[in-house]
């Protein structure tokens, strides 16, 4: 049959079987599965204690950090503002937090954005990843800092507390129907609150064995990380010629 | 001016136009997040009650927002037409709402009006109108627009045929393309939203779509809904361009955002008319609108969404579209929370394009995070069904692979044709059922090798 092979061509849901005008039982349950799965990431709250764990045992240093939403997911949802901005707390603790040294420093954030199922199943080997590419390149790391309900922007705030050059954004990504896991990732040169979204350059749809693999990710973003040392900023001014088919950085 | 309410025991007051209109809005997460929605119910509803006794006239009288901060209020205002505005120049907002209500009031009347109406008269009038008002007044509206077929005839419902793919792949592209004429989509436009704004990439999306109209001889139009300069670029290189798309918004602040101006869309639609690609028609715009995207570009002045949606149409009529739709429920929940607030607002959006003479079609739709689900897209479906809506979209499954967003499947359009009797344009219902599709105007012929598919079959083989 021609749907067999056009499924073939695109994830589309092309040529359903109907009832009457309708979607038949399978397509339509197919679809209510695909949505469900979607949803739950999206409700789901974020469990870091595997993470905070598993980063303790590498001993990778990490600090968690809350934003300024203060209660639900709901909330998260409504109030974008929020989530680009730390709670006070938090912020008194990043000021109090004399980050030493005098190379060029980078910051990790986690956070569980619009899918915790994707922070929680993506995070790890990315910040391994990343932590072991920044000690290659003689980058030092700042503690990862795992912060719940939080937006892109969030990492603008921390960089400019903790005075950081770098701020890589590990984030989940608003779920598609057949995407419930994907995962951005943010690099930001100099982040400073007031950063717009045109300054920074985004690794999106990190999702094995589907989506971006970790390696290909992490390729991208060193190669981006080495492009942007060269000018002296990160966004829609540096130019992904990688895009393709990325390479390791020498 | 000082606008004053009771309502029980307590008094309310409000400082001008704009705020009246904000917290008269029904309660939308978009307005909350700009902070400018009403704090209780009582405030509302006390809102409500003051804009009831304004004048219409005063909307003319006190901009919302200064036309020397502002093209779109210039424009609005150049549009406006003292006598297409004369039988309802005495009328309050309430009075106003009572009038297009009476059975008196019908379409011809209404065309009539459109120049005489701007966008915030429109807005201010929704805003006391329950969603079945919405209904009963758009549907009163018949606004056709004609390029390769006619739009909006009563009794018809247009489908944008919208078969997106993740990379832009012309094979992936076909495959919903097929699924989608063989259930009767397409008739609107078929339109699809590139992976990336390349000039190459769209010119290559263009001309298949147009070798594929061209084979079958489809009544329809395409249109590769990139940036407006890659299109009028594309134009001057000679590429098939149709129809011309661009995201539109109701303050000059937002347009800026979107990279476009005004200027920009006239001389893109001059283009398009020089093309003469049309064969009934010279309607050759292509609008997307959708509440919140000032308050994205923070350009919003305070102006509650709905409002600054409806001006937003006077930027799409200045340009005599062919199609405008809003992207209902396209951004998420910090705009409209939940099912109720997306319904309501493709109501909304819906009656004012009619009422302001736009042939609005709308993209009913949510995204993941929003607290909607398929029943209440249905819900909405119905309504516009009812109201006259001009056009849907038709997406394989509803899934929109490449914007990550469910929209109406073409399985939703066929729903909605069989239940409500709706056929397609005149000139695609007969192509259908010349193709052995449509048996009649919406039903399928249950035909497991319509002629289309030989054809398809035998392309792929040879």
């Amino acid at each position: 049959m021609i749907w067999d092979e056009l499924r073939k061509i695109t994830q589309a849901r092309v040529g359903l079987q109907r009832s009457g005008h309708a979607l038949s039982t399978k397509a339509l349950l197919e679809l209510e599965e695909s949505h469900a799965l979607a949803r739950d990431s999206i409700g789901a709250e974020w469990d870091s204690l595997p993470l905070e764990l598993a980063l303790a045992q590498k001993k990778i240093p990490y600090l968690s950090l809350q934003s300024a939403v203060e209660g639900s997911r709901r909330t998260y949802l409504q109030r974008p503002d929020l989530g680009r901005k730390l709670q006070r707390e938090s912020r008194s603790i990043l000021e109090s937090l004399k980050l030493e040294g005098q190379k060029p420093r980078m910051g990790v954030c986690v956070s569980n954005g619009l899918s915790s199922f994707s922070v929680q199943r993506h995070s790890l080997p990315l910040v391994l990843g990343i932590a072991e590419g920044a000690r290659k390149l003689g980058i030092d790391l700042a503690p990862v800092f795992l912060v719940p309900n939080g937006r892109v922007a969030l990492g603008d705030e921390i960089g400019q507390l903790a005075s950081l050059q770098w701020m890589v954004m590990l984030i989940g990504e608003r779920p598609g129907l057949s995407s419930a896991d994907s995962l951005g990732i943010y690099l930001t040169y100099e982040p400073r609150i007031g950063r717009t979204d045109a300054e920074r350059n985004c690794i999106s749809n990190v999702r094995p064995p589907d989506g971006l693999g970790y390696s290909q990710a992490l390729s991208r973003l060193f190669y981006l990380i080495a492009q942007a040392q060269k000018i002296g900023a990160t966004g829609v001014i540096l130019k992904d010629e990688s895009s393709e088919t990325p390479q390791l950085p020498e | 001016m000082n606008y004053r309410a009771s309502v029980g025991k307590e008094q309310y007051s409000f400082v001008d136009l704009k705020e009246v209109l904000a917290k008269a809005s029904p309660r939308r997460s978009a307005d909350e997040l700009a902070q400018i929605a009403a704090k209780s119910e009582s405030e509302r509803v006390a809102a409500k009650k003051v804009l009831a006794d304004i004048p219409l006239r005063d909307f003319l009288r006190f901009p919302i927002i200064p036309g020397e901060e502002d093209d779109v209020t210039r424009l609005i205002l150049d549009q406006h037409e003292l006598a297409a505005f004369a039988p309802v120049a005495s009328l309050t907002v309430g009075e106003f709402r009572d009038w297009l209500l009476s059975p008196s009031v019908q379409n011809d009347t209404l065309s009539a009006l459109r120049r005489g109406l701007i966008p915030e008269m429109v807005a201010a009038v929704s805003k006391l109108m329950r969603n079945q008002d919405l209904v009963a007044v758009a549907r009163k509206c018949e606004v056709i627009t004609r390029f390769r077929n006619t739009i909006g005839l009563k009794g018809r419902l247009s489908v944008r045929l919208q078969p997106n793919h993740p990379t832009d792949h012309l094979q992936g592209i076909a495959a919903s393309m097929l699924d989608g004429l063989l259930l009767g989509a397409g008739d609107a436009v078929i339109g699809v939203n590139p992976a990336t704004d390349h000039p190459k990439n769209v010119r290559g999306i263009l001309e298949f779509i147009e070798q594929v109209r061209l084979r079958y001889q489809i009544p329809t139009q395409s249109c590769v809904l990139s940036h407006v300069t890659t299109q009028i670029q594309l134009m001057r290189e000679g590429a098939p361009v149709d129809l011309v798309f661009q995201s539109i918004g109701g303050t000059e602040g937002t347009n800026r955002s979107f990279g476009i101006s005004l200027p920009m869309l006239r001389e893109a639609r001059e283009m398009a008319l020089e093309l003469k690609r049309f064969t009934l028609g010279s309607q050759v715009m292509y609008f997307e609108t959708g509440q919140g995207s000032a308050l994205s570009a923070n350009a919003h002045h305070g102006v509650d969404a709905q409002t600054i949606e409806a001006r937003a149409y006077a930027v799409a009529r200045e340009f005599d579209p062919f199609l405008v739709n809003t992207v209902v429920g396209f951004i998420g929940p910090e705009y409209l929370y939940d099912g109720k607030q997306i319904i309501r607002a493709g109501l909304e959006d819906h009656f004012c394009g009619k009422l302001l003479g736009l042939p609005m079609g709308c993209d009913v739709c949510y995204t993941n995070h929003a607290e909607a689900d398929g029943n209440d897209m249905d819900l909405l479906l119905l309504a516009l069904g009812a109201a006259g809506c001009t056009y849907i979209m038709g997406v394989p499954g509803s899934d929109d692979i490449m914007l990550g967003y469910q929209s109406t499947g073409f399985h939703d359009a066929l729903f909605l044709r069989n239940t409500l009797g709706l056929k397609p344009a005149p000139e695609f219902e007969q192509w259908l059922i010349q193709m052995g599709i449509f048996k009649t105007g919406t039903d399928l012929t249950e035909d497991k090798n319509p002629l289309l598919l030989d054809f398809f079959k035998n392309e792929a083989s040879s």
